[in-house]
């Protein structure tokens, strides 16, 4: 999968979170977008090296909720491996998501992590095409 | 906020009567300033939340209410299971029972000024903070499930602390009916490197001298007096927590659907609090309260150590650990009958009233000193818990100043190391490993406290006791 000239995040205001967005071509590209949308709430995603790869897999019954457990997975392998990621791959099939996440451990002198992000919420959470053909995936997540 | 559609009720309290789906009005605390800077989201959450099954008397906001997900924070709400009552996991949050500690140091300022930056370097230093630190403790699966049975009382057991401390906690330092078999390994292995971490985000431990006191009879039953040092400690249930709340979150969507819960708001996801889901999550969530004492626990016994090398005459003893983020199971009046009630209270401050039974003797008369936590640069307070608020929030109070302004806002608005500078000036030194957490959190991105309490004491929900200043702040 190669990303798209369209391919973007932002961030979104929310007066006591965050809200992370990404835009894609694809519903796929949009949630890869996200997951940097994501990383950029710790640290700048240019920073990260690419030095291990890191697979998860989510199942869910509609994008939206696919996009939450997608965010949550990574959130979980940040948590637990102490990695800051700055690349993503998806890929959804069948209401199953399978996602490769590549980044490196986390380096506090490098990295100057501002904050742990503690789960995505369903707070604005939506995976919808927009009027220009593009895909948007969006929601907040508790920081 | 419009506040059009809302009654006032006093200058301190503004009811939303029932509209459509509405079993219950929604009951909004503050001046009139301080409502009209909520956001629209609060009440059109409050109102949400009245429309779940089961709801008591009313849907509230405190003071310093702001939009959340689901429930806003600064939320209460009790639920009667008999009555086809829920439990939700939004309802209590990610960082299930984050919350205050505040320990006495005997000390007055002049004895800590001369050694303040070593202090702060030292509890800088021995104090996990902020992303990817971590505790020195691990604990095998076994040790786990003891710390989710056991909170602050496992801790001690452990050596992290004294006996004495645990009649200064919640729950006596232990939460019953938590059932460490319901908290996924996912949960368990996020946690495995956290116990005894401050975290990131608005957490800290500051140290703070008490600058103004209200009531000088309950100051004097609290042990404090014009001029000490404290310390308080601001954390939770760290990983943990945070993984029980998203798994549970996820499970209560679709136990909402399974049980034909019509819910305003996906993030209202909530169990029948008879249903094993709403079971299951109230043995995990209990776990995960009990995560969280132990968790300050173990931070009041490094603070502890430090102290000792640093001021070795400060006594550090506990006045009092209360949470904000919690569903807990108590006994209420309702209109004039006794009713057992699971009461929501997120980014709310349990407030019990003199001579309540779960309290300790040494608050019979006074009630529960009720914490109310800062930000880097402003004021915390003291508050005390009164009999007035039984009936006007099932107890509760506010929490803490709660944001007025988004984090991104706010990095646009100051840089760090600028925030650290002008603390510096005014005697309040920082120390962080994150220039952008700084920025984030600094203290005028919050509302303005001082008004907050002010109206939780006018409004009843909790009286005035002390006010306290930082001087140093460790912040994640």
């Amino acid at each position: 999968m190669t990303d798209s000239d369209s391919a973007r995040w932002e961030h979104f205001e929310h007066m006591a979170d965050i809200g992370v967005r990404g835009f894609g071509a694809t519903p796929a590209e949009a949630f890869a977008q996200a997951a940097l949308a994501l990383s950029a709430v710790v640290c700048d995603p240019a920073s990260i090296r690419e030095t291990e790869k890191v697979e998860v897999e989510c199942e869910a019954a509609d994008l939206e909720l696919a996009l939450a457990d997608w965010l949550n997975a990574l959130i979980y392998e940040m948590a637990v491996r102490g990695m800051v990621f700055g690349r993503f791959q998806v890929d959804i099939a069948n209401d199953r998501l399978k996602g490769i996440a590549w980044g490196e451990p986390l380096d506090l002198q490098r990295h100057r992590p501002a904050v742990e992000i503690k789960g995505a919420t369903y707070t604005e959470l939506k995976v919808a095409r927009e009027a220009g053909g593009l895909w948007r995936a969006q929601c907040v997540v508790d920081v | 906020m419009n506040i059009d559609r809302l009654e006032q009720i006093d200058a301190y309290t503004w009811r939303l009567n029932p509209e459509t789906g509405m079993h219950v009005p929604a009951i909004l605390y503050g001046d009139e300033a301080l409502v009209r800077a909520m956001d629209d989201k609060v009440l059109e959450q409050a109102a949400n939340v009245a429309r779940l099954p089961g709801i008591v008397q009313a849907s509230y906001a405190m003071p310093d209410a702001h939009w959340g997900y689901g429930f806003p924070i600064g939320g209460v709400a009790a639920f009667d299971a008999g009555a086809g009552g829920v439990v939700s996991a939004g309802g209590v949050g990610f960082d299930v029972s984050c919350g205050v500690r505040t320990l006495l140091t005997g000390l007055k300022r002049a004895a800590i000024e001369p050694v303040k930056p070593l202090l702060a370097d030292a509890l800088y230093a021995d104090i996990p903070v902020g992303l990817g630190s971590h505790g020195k403790i691990r604990l095998d699966a076994k040790g786990l499930d003891a710390m989710l049975k056991g909170g602050a009382q496992w801790a001690v057991e452990q050596g992290w602390g004294e006996a004495r401390d645990l009649a200064r906690i919640e729950e006596h330092g232990r939460m019953e009916g938590a059932r460490p078999e319901n908290v996924s390994a996912r949960a368990k292995e996020r946690q495995r490197a956290e116990m005894g971490t401050l975290g990131s985000g608005n957490h800290y431990l500051e140290v703070q001298e008490v600058t103004e006191i209200f009531d000088a009879g309950t100051a004097q039953s609290f042990g404090i007096a014009e001029g000490d040092m404290v310390v308080s400690i601001h954390c939770g249930s760290r990983g943990l927590g945070h993984q029980i709340g998203t798994e549970y979150l996820r499970l209560m969507q679709a136990a909402a659907k399974q049980y034909g819960i019509a819910l305003p708001d996906r993030e209202l996801a909530c169990a029948p609090i008879e249903s094993e889901v709403g079971q299951d999550y109230l043995g995990a969530m209990r776990a995960a309260i009990n995560c969280a004492l132990a968790n300050r626990q173990i931070l009041t016994h490094l603070t502890r150590q430090v102290f000792a090398r640093v001021l070795p005459a400060a006594r550090l003893e506990l006045l009092y650990d209360v949470s904000h983020n919690t569903c807990k199971f108590e006994e209420h009046l309702v209109d004039g009958e006794r009713r057992r009630l699971y009461v929501h209270r997120k980014g709310a401050t349990r407030a019990f009233g003199p001579n309540h039974p779960d309290l300790p003797a040494a608050f019979a008369e006074t009630g529960q000193p009720v914490l109310i936590g800062g930000s880097m640069g402003t004021a915390s307070y003291i508050l005390a818990g009164t009999s007035r608020s039984e009936t006007l929030s099932f107890a509760s109070a506010c929490h803490g100043a709660g944001r007025s302004m988004s984090r991104h806002q706010a990095t646009r608005t100051w840089q760090g190391r600028q925030v650290i500078d002008q603390l510096a000036e005014r005697g309040i030194l920082i120390r962080s490993p994150s220039y952008r957490g700084v920025a984030e959190e600094a203290p005028g991105a919050y509302k303005d406290v001082d008004a907050v309490v002010r109206a939780s004491d006018r409004a009843g929900l909790a009286r005035l006791i002390a006010r306290l200043e930082p001087i140093v702040c460790i912040k994640g």
